[in-house]
């Protein structure tokens, strides 16, 4: 396997939302996001996307998608649990940003996530779109907590673009690097 | 470019394997690929600890969940299960990152798997990592006292400070065999 880094996109401190809208199409089947202390602007915050058809019939960034969480976490003052389902986390062909990475990330100065979302064969016309994702965060109660979320876009027009947010405020720091995987 | 080769390191019956360069700004994210992991004494898992600048203490602070899935070689028997004994909360311990470890009893049983740091240099954030190693373990050889334990770990150093250092070890004694090999991602 190899990973062709593709664009970057660094957080300018105060952004709404940060993602691509190129580089995603059929020269790779699969394509990685590498997200690099991302840190919200509001404790409790959720990191999530969303992606959309801009070539195909668009509706905007809600697609529906149907997913599955599970997390594990731990921590000084948090007793250890999972893997546990994350049931307020998961969405049966719902249109919302879906969450991903972690929940409930601090926004203190040392706190925010990390992760890898893998996206399945965006470009297909045929097919749902896969993707599958592993974060890990620091929860705003200081406390590990590491998240795995999978699930399809289901959508058969192809996915070209891209889009990542906080469930609320601002993205106020992190680098999120797009590769293809060959 | 994805992934660019740093170096690597190849165990013989040593206490440790330590990266105690090529990790600085140059990369936000780094990867070590384990790969046939063996201790000299059965049953020690890997483990791995860092340090900032040219310290050597491999005593910082982590807190990390750890959990597995299991399988027995005869599918007698499975397990998804949490791991509270191999977790830390604000510790100093070496970081279990494989449930366990097979000896050269077996040498066809080893571990393998990764380690991915993010963002080592960095002086403002804590520092997340995850790891995934996969485990033949044997009691006997046998089918029904053989398992494949797939341990999953993250978790944060718990350091503002910029690591530059990375220690592999065995929990107890030392590393037989084995390669680990340090890339960047970019």
């Amino acid at each position: 396997m190899a990973l062709t880094l593709i664009s970057t996109d660094t957080s300018d401190g105060s952004d709404a939302t940060m993602g691509f809208t190129s580089g995603i199409d059929s020269t790779y089947d699969a394509y990685e996001f590498h997200f690099i202390n991302m840190h919200p602007e509001n404790e409790n915050a959720q990191f999530s996307f969303q992606v959309n058809c801009a070539t195909g019939n668009t509706t905007g960034f809600n697609n529906e998608i149907t997913s599955t969480a599970f997390n594990t976490y731990h921590g000084a003052s948090k007793t250890a649990d999972g893997p546990k389902i994350e049931d307020d986390k998961d969405q049966a062909n719902g249109t919302a940003y879906q969450s991903i990475l972690s929940r409930r990330t601090g926004a203190e100065t040392k706190e925010s996530v990390s992760g890898i979302l893998r996206l399945y064969a965006p470009s297909s016309t045929v097919y749902v779109k896969h993707f599958m994702s592993q974060g890990q965060g620091y929860h705003f109660e200081d406390y590990s907590l590491t998240m795995y979320v999978a699930g399809y876009i289901n959508a058969t027009e192809a996915v070209d673009e891209i889009d990542f947010k906080f469930d609320n405020g601002e993205i106020q720091g992190g680098v999120i690097k797009m590769f293809g995987v060959s | 470019m994805g992934l660019t080769f740093i170096s690597s390191q190849t165990a013989s019956s040593d206490s440790s394997l330590d990266f105690t360069s090529g990790i600085d700004s140059t990369y936000n994210e780094y990867l070590f690929t384990i790969v046939n992991y063996k201790p000299v004494t059965d049953e020690k898992a890997l483990g791995f600890q860092v340090d900032t600048g040219t310290n050597t203490s491999y005593a910082q602070t982590i807190t990390s969940t750890f959990y597995k899935g299991g399988h027995q070689q005869n599918g007698g028997w499975s397990v998804l299960s949490y791991n509270p004994d191999e977790d830390q909360a604000e510790g100093i311990a070496l970081q279990k990152i494989s449930l366990t470890g097979e000896s050269n009893s077996y040498p066809a049983m080893t571990s393998s798997g990764s380690l991915t740091l993010y963002d080592p240099s960095n002086s403002t954030y804590v520092k997340h990592f995850t790891a995934r190693v996969n485990t033949q373990y044997t009691n006997n050889g046998t089918d029904a006292q053989t398992w494949a334990i797939d341990a999953h770990i993250a978790g944060y150093v718990n350091t503002t400070t910029a690591l530059t250092r990375v220690r592999f070890a065995a929990l107890s004694g030392n590393i037989l065999t084995g390669t680990i090999a340090l890339y960047g991602v970019s």
